[in-house]
């Protein structure tokens, strides 16, 4: 729509400028932005089964079906595993399928390989196979997809829980906010690590339960910036005016303490974001993270590690992680500036350097 | 003496100087010279660019301004200096005071090691030399008490001192020029009366010529020699201060004079009162002075305080900063607590409290100093007037909803279209006029007006003033109207009632109340108000 520009307000309108106006911020949400939107296609890209076949004049979608092998001349009637040499000759005798890009899944083993794993990279595994003969490519590709879903939640959750307890105790101040003041202290104290290492010996955590023990502490960081955006703005005119018109707190809080408050918590957005990758990776590097073959950087990672004679496993690791946060930080750097009202000025003044007479 | 004006030599002379931000000129061929012993005012509204003529004959704008045309300091073309030689003359041969005492102060330094600074930068002194003129200063500048002084923190320091403070800084290496933008705005009346003449003593003593920026016309008039009267960065007039005042060429110029808030407001026709308070007092906690010490009594910001209020008629609360005029409004408008007794009608508001005081809230409405402020930045204009109408009217339909925003508009003399706009479009009193059609809206009985004039300039509160006593007698408004302005209460008021350190001192008919005040505090202000 064409009319949003018209609504939004001026202010927004300057930073949108701005944000534009820093080109690598700009390229750098593209490339980030394409990365993450091609790694939701995931299943299209790199996938053990084809898309569609067509096989004794019938259509198959092996994709969203699972068909049992008896279906294309088999003998057991079990999931058809399409890279079998048998089942692959039964498909071009009698039909034709359309695989992948990388006929390779996350987890699909390559039964095949004429190389002990890990194989090196060539032109069946373009990144080589890692310790267990999976496809690296493959496991980029998912794991690129999960770390960012996780960091995307994590962030919403801290983000709300945040907002809202430090929205709570900026607002009210007094005995609210010291009482709240001196739990997130006490809080802010557990050690996190522990808790999952302990967590991990008596139950498998999985992608919701570190989701959750994350969240019990990431919002953390964020309670003090909202706190006090919302201690410095109850005492502005326009909220008064709105407790004097009679609007309940919750409304207030909402409509005119929030959006003020939001600038700052904006900018912090980016740097939780990588912080949530960051720790993901970490915990599944230790070993502490998602359950084994779960497609996880931290894990190839940790593979790098313990196989040093193939450097492709490391390197492929390090590459997708630099690339990966470098590309959220230069983001949040735009971010940061277009939110900083000072930044603007120095960025026209080189501009003008011919001025004084 | 403002008659040694042809043989003084010329001190500061800016000859066809403009000031451009960014392609926009917001100074236009200004020429003026000010000459050694005179007071030179520049007079003009908010944004005539009075400020920047002075910021920029020394070279104090930002980066993005465009400065050309000529300026000279004696026979010093300024022209002409590089960065090092600037900062050899400002400090030195000029100095500035600025307007916000509040904040041109380092707090994280002692007072005297402020006055050192310029001291050791531009003559070198250091350590007891420096202290010893450092005294010498602040005795110059009148402060009690210069050696207690000298290791004092800033915030210790009354407006009033700091900006003696300030003063004694720019007066440091004997300056040939001192520019002094609006010195005394931040000031209680009596105060600025006290600082001008300070001033005007020292520039006796020094023979410097003083550049004094002002918006308050009775102030130059009393403490400037000549004028320089400026509108939308052009000069409208100049002379000695008699002839423009008594004689104004330009018609800008006639206006600002004639911009004294005139007229009386209609006299209220019901006397049964709408609002009542008895024995209103607001006291905030000290905290403790260390862990084991005693709590100190709390501050009563508020003493007991009667007062009552009939429908269509305006209570004056007249008084300086910290007399607690703003605490008595926050206490009836139930924002601050406090105790005694609140009536509103038949509703007693002191005793209301959650949902119940909400519902009564549309009945009394307030409207706030800063036009600046008191506005959201986020919320278009529709939205900031009809916020309230929404939440204590919630059945009426968007159509009634924007034919009311529109009524109450055009009540307010806005057009329309401003609905849409976002309150950063609008001047300050524009801005005042939405923030009353944001109160009006709602159907008050009793407005709370606490200082909506301060901000503005005369010609605007004149409208302003005009405005308000139209709405009361079309609504029947009551208004309680807090003002340090007597002008401005003298034109709004019918009754006015004294304030001073949280204590009523007078109180009674507005104009029987300035033409014979009873208590001397009360005498004080009119005598500082130069009221005519």
């Amino acid at each position: 729509m064409a009319f949003i520009s018209s609504r939004l307000s001026p202010i927004t309108l300057r930073r949108l400028a701005a944000f534009k106006a820093n080109r690598r911020a700009r390229v750098s949400l593209w490339l980030f932005g394409v990365l993450f939107i091609v790694s939701l296609f995931a299943e299209l890209i790199a996938n053990d089964k084809p898309l569609v076949m067509n096989y004794d004049g019938q259509w198959y979608v092996p994709l969203l079906v699972d068909y049992p092998e008896t279906e294309f001349g088999g003998f057991l009637p079990t999931r058809t595993d399409y890279l079998d040499p048998f089942v692959q000759q039964q498909i071009s005798d009698n039909g034709w399928a359309l695989w992948p890009i990388i006929p390779y899944s996350y987890q699909t083993l390559d039964m095949l390989m004429t190389q002990p794993s890990p194989a090196p990279p060539d032109s069946r595994h373009w990144l080589g196979t890692d310790d267990q003969g999976r496809d690296v490519m493959a496991r980029v590709i998912y794991g690129f997809r999960l770390s960012v879903a996780f960091a995307l939640v994590l962030t919403a959750g801290s983000l709300v829980l945040g907002v809202l307890v430090g929205g709570v105790q900026g607002y009210f101040g007094g005995k609210v906010d010291l009482i709240g003041q001196r739990f997130t202290e006490i809080w802010s104290g557990l050690p996190v690590l522990f808790l999952l290492i302990i967590l991990a010996s008596f139950v498998q955590p999985g992608f919701w339960w570190l989701l959750g023990i994350m969240l019990l502490f990431s919002w953390l960081g964020l309670v003090d910036i909202v706190r006090a955006e919302f201690l410095r703005a109850r005492n502005l005119e326009y909220v008064r005016a709105a407790k004097a018109m009679g609007l309940p707190s919750r409304l207030i809080m909402w409509r005119h303490v929030l959006p003020n408050a939001m600038v700052a918590t904006l900018t912090f957005i980016p740097f939780l974001f990588t912080g949530a990758i960051g720790t993901l990776t970490a915990l599944d590097f230790l070993g502490f993270g998602l359950p084994p073959g779960a497609p996880s950087l931290g894990e190839l990672a940790a593979q790098g590690k313990n196989n040093l004679h193939a450097p492709w496993l490391g390197i492929t690791a390090f590459m997708t992680l630099a690339i990966m946060l470098s590309l959220l930080v230069f983001i949040g750097e735009g971010l940061r500036d277009a939110f900083d009202p000072r930044h603007v000025k120095q960025h026209l003044s080189p501009a003008q350097e011919t001025k004084h007479a | 003496m403002p008659n040694n004006a042809s043989n003084a030599k010329p001190l500061l002379r800016l000859n066809e100087f403009s000031v451009s931000f960014n392609g926009n000129v917001v100074v236009d061929s200004l020429s003026l010279t000010v000459n050694a012993g005179e007071t030179l005012a520049i007079v003009g509204e908010s944004g005539s660019g009075k400020s920047v003529s002075a910021l920029g004959a020394i070279d104090l704008l930002p980066d993005n301004a465009a400065v050309s045309g000529q300026r000279w300091l004696e026979e010093t073309n300024l022209n002409q200096l590089g960065k090092r030689d600037w900062n050899g003359i400002r400090g030195n041969r000029v100095g500035f005071i600025f307007q916000e005492p509040m904040t041109s102060l380092n707090p994280l330094h002692r007072i005297g090691k402020q006055i050192g600074e310029t001291l050791r930068l531009h003559q070198g002194l250091s350590g007891q030399a420096a202290r010893t003129r450092a005294k010498a200063l602040l005795e110059q500048v009148k402060l009690p008490r210069p050696d207690e002084l000298l290791d004092a923190w800033p915030h210790q320091l009354s407006g009033g001192q700091r900006q003696r403070v300030m003063i004694a800084m720019a007066i440091a290496n004997n300056p040939a020029l001192l520019i002094a933008d609006e010195p005394t705005t931040a000031l209680d009346v009596t105060v600025q009366q006290e600082i001008l003449a300070l001033l005007k003593e020292l520039r006796d003593q020094h023979g410097m010529g003083v550049l004094f920026i002002s918006h308050d016309l009775n102030l130059v008039r009393r403490h400037a020699d000549r004028v320089c009267v400026m509108y939308q960065g052009k000069i409208q007039e100049t002379g000695s201060v008699a002839d423009v005042f008594d004689n104004p060429q330009s018609d800008y110029t006639k206006a600002l004079i004639a911009a004294e808030p005139e007229g009386r407001p209609a006299p209220p026709a019901d006397i049964t009162p709408l609002l009542t308070t008895r024995q209103l007092s607001v006291s905030f906690k000290r905290p403790r002075t260390g862990l084991f010490q005693r709590q100190p009594p709390a501050f009563e910001a508020l003493k007991a305080t009667d007062l009552t209020i009939a429908p269509g008629e305006t209570l004056g609360i007249v008084g300086e900063s910290g007399s607690g005029k703003t605490t008595l409004a926050s206490a009836i408008m139930r924002l601050v607590a406090s105790q005694g007794e609140v009536t509103l009608g038949k509703a007693t508001l002191s005793q209301l409290s959650g949902d119940a005081l909400r519902r009564q809230r549309h009945r009394l409405q307030m409207v706030f100093q800063d036009p600046y402020g008191a506005l959201s930045p986020r919320m278009p204009v529709f939205d900031i007037i009809s916020e309230g109408l929404r939440f204590h009217y919630p059945n009426l339909s968007n159509e009634e909803v924007t034919e009311r925003v529109h009524r109450t508009l055009r009540e307010v003399d806005l057009p329309e279209s401003c609905a849409a706009r976002y309150p950063h479009e609008f001047s300050g009193g524009q801005r005042q006029r939405i923030a009353v059609a944001r109160a009006i809206i709602l159907e008050p009985e009793l407005l709370v007006l606490d200082e909506p004039t301060s901000a503005l300039d005369r010609t605007v509160q004149k409208q302003l003033v005009t405005l308000l006593r139209e709405l009361q007698a079309r609504r029947q408004l009551s208004y309680l109207f807090i003002s340090h302005d007597l002008a401005v209460v003298r034109a709004m008021a019918h009754r006015v009632m004294v304030l001073k350190d949280g204590d009523v001192v007078e109180q009674g008919n507005c104009l029987e109340v300035l033409a014979a005040p009873q208590h001397h505090y009360t005498k004080a202000l009119i005598e500082a108000a130069h009221l005519h």
